[in-house]
């Protein structure tokens, strides 16, 4: 008997954590307790209190403000940095799943080769080349997830194009274009999804591990992890510059990474 | 079992040369004119036609990239533009301090996860396991950058007890620099323990649902037995695959925590090669690291040899 997904702890607690971080990123769009780019010579490093809850950075401005607009960046370069990483990996996948033969074999040294490449060292390198930002990152982030997602669709290719739904397709005519879009991929997206949703927390930490490095978003935008960068100089004077941001990325991390183990759960027929 | 390990090697040896690829086109044919990027934009355009002479970069691209590769397989990275050194000379000098810390969170990693995950999956749906579970789904979502700032804040601002950061080197004896490498250590290693915790966990819950294991139980063999010879050997193959991509991320994870902790080693070498354009220092960093990723993935797939018998007599 299918279990109501409600039902499931940790898919309802992970629904409930992604829920506030999508309401925190849209309500930072139209309101936010102060600017997060206002300066104040004064409010320097401040701890929490009744005027900023999360305290002030090293220019005086609210960390309440900028966690809530770091959340905005931390979507954008999770969502568009996993959709690179599916959208080539699926390619690849496909063409080697389907294809076979010498191309499958070139495609997957390719990805093992790009498996060498952790979000880390594409951003060194592209950074090294290009201006570091925030675009390089989720570029950097998207090739790593390639591998993944590369390997889940050829190996749903491998599997679906022998069976008898397929084979009678092509038999009744359907060209090769119809097979992959119509029959073979539906079938293979359910793995790709639960894929998707675990590797956007992945996205999340390296987003903020990059802008922890400068390698990702840069001055004066609000990243969790440029938010680190900067905090760490100030530890002594206000730990709590350190403690807020990194929180954020652990409660996002936290809920999104219930919200993908509650999807397999759900979508695996074997524990649903 | 032979042939299995010929196509694995030819298969690494496959991806190596992908991998060199990458890094070449990333570095000299991305930016169409890699000269430019190393002078910036503040560079004469008869320097940046002496650099281009200098660095053979006005040659085809398939002649230079034959011979980079040629020189790199020599051990070759060129000669850092920073420094006036060879960039092979450099990476080494660095390699004390990242491969120490990756090796330490490695194994970190491995003397805490394994038995967690065991002792969870043996004590299934009990509040041992759920116990595990939550601390692992904590560990998860913390990143090693933050876990490394929190350990500062605790232990170096608080308490007192150790540096804030800093290599004090091999030179004084192993204590001192096992010492200055623990904290870094375990913030690395915090995450990927955690990780390997749940993969652990998952594979000896998978053995511990075969027949042959309630077989073994039903005839009376000792659970120590049952978890030594019948579990673990059989669970080993989806943790040791876990625990070897995790080595990689470790190394790159590395990175990072160097720049947390002040240590002078590979990640801080390539940050310090961007902010100064020193294209060949970042190029030999990354070839080196990612070759290093790719190799211990090999590893991995030849201790499946060792491993799984099913291998050795296909």
């Amino acid at each position: 008997m299918r279990r109501h997904p409600l039902r499931h702890v940790t898919f309802t607690l992970g629904v409930a954590i992604t829920a506030l971080l999508i309401a925190t990123a849209a309500l930072s769009l139209v309101y936010t307790p102060q600017d997060p780019l206002a300066m104040s010579i004064t409010g320097r490093l401040q701890g929490p209190s009744g005027a900023h809850l999360f305290g002030t950075d090293q220019y005086g401005r609210d960390v309440l403000s900028r966690v809530m607009t770091g959340t905005v960046i931390s979507i954008a370069v999770g969502v568009i940095a996993v959709g690179i990483g599916a959208a080539i990996g699926m390619l690849i996948g496909i063409l080697s799943g389907y294809v076979g033969g010498w191309i499958d074999e070139g495609f997957m040294r390719l990805v093992d080769a790009i498996q060498g490449f952790p979000a880390i060292l594409s951003a060194l390198l592209f950074a090294a080349v290009f201006a570091p930002g925030i675009v390089i990152s989720m570029i950097a982030i998207g090739i790593a997830f390639v591998p993944s997602f590369a390997r889940l669709t050829r190996a749903g290719f491998l599997e679906l194009r022998a069976r008898e739904f397929v084979v009678a397709a092509r038999a009744l005519g359907a060209r090769d274009r119809r097979l992959i879009m119509r029959h073979i991929l539906p079938n293979t997206l359910a793995p790709l999804v639960v894929q998707a949703t675990t590797s956007f927390p992945i996205a999340i930490l390296a987003e903020a591990g990059l802008a922890y490095l400068g390698l990702g978003t840069q001055p004066p935008h609000p990243s969790w992890g440029l938010m680190l960068r900067e905090a760490q100089s100030f530890l002594s004077l206000n730990p709590w510059f350190a403690v807020f941001p990194g929180g954020a990325i652990a409660l996002t991390v936290l809920g999104l990474n219930l919200l993908g183990d509650g999807l397999r759960d759900l979508l695996d027929p074997k524990t649903a | 079992m032979r042939g299995y390990i010929a196509r694995r090697v030819a298969a690494f040896v496959a991806t190596l040369f992908f991998v060199s690829g990458l890094v070449f086109v990333v570095v000299r044919v991305l930016p169409g004119d890699p000269a430019l990027v190393i002078i910036g934009p503040e560079g004469s355009p008869e320097a940046a036609a002496r650099l281009r002479e200098a660095l053979g970069l006005n040659r085809p691209i398939l002649v230079q990239y034959t011979e980079w590769l040629g020189r790199a397989l020599r051990g070759d990275l060129g000669v850092s533009l920073q420094y006036d050194v060879p960039v092979g000379r450099l990476i080494l000098s660095r390699l004390p301090v990242t491969l120490p810390l990756t090796v330490m969170a490695a194994l970190l990693m491995l003397t805490a996860a394994l038995p967690l995950g065991l002792y969870a999956a043996r004590r299934h749906r009990r509040a041992g396991d759920y116990l595990a579970m939550v601390v692992s789904q904590i560990g998860i979502a913390i990143p090693g950058f933050w876990a490394g700032l929190l350990l500062i804040l605790l232990f170096s601002v608080h308490l007192g007890w150790v540096q804030s950061g800093g290599f004090a080197g091999w030179s004084g004896g192993l204590w001192p620099g096992v010492r200055s490498l623990l904290l870094p250590a375990i913030a690395l290693g915090f995450f990927q323990t955690a990780v390997l915790v749940r993969a652990t966990r998952s594979s000896v819950l998978d053995v511990l649902r075969e027949d042959y294991v309630r077989t073994a139980r039903a005839k009376g063999v000792s659970e120590l037995s049952v978890i030594a010879k019948h579990t673990l050997r059989n669970a080993m193959i989806p943790i040791v695959t876990v625990a070897g991509l995790q080595l990689g991320q470790l190394m790159a994870g590395a990175i990072i925590l160097e720049s947390v902790f002040a240590l002078p080693g590979l990640g801080r070498l390539a940050l310090g090669a961007i902010t100064a354009r020193d294209l060949p220092v970042v190029q030999g960093v990354t070839l080196f690291v990612a070759s290093t990723i790719v190799l211990i993935n090999f590893v991995v797939d030849l201790l499946y040899v060792v491993l799984d018998p099913r291998i050795r007599y296909e």
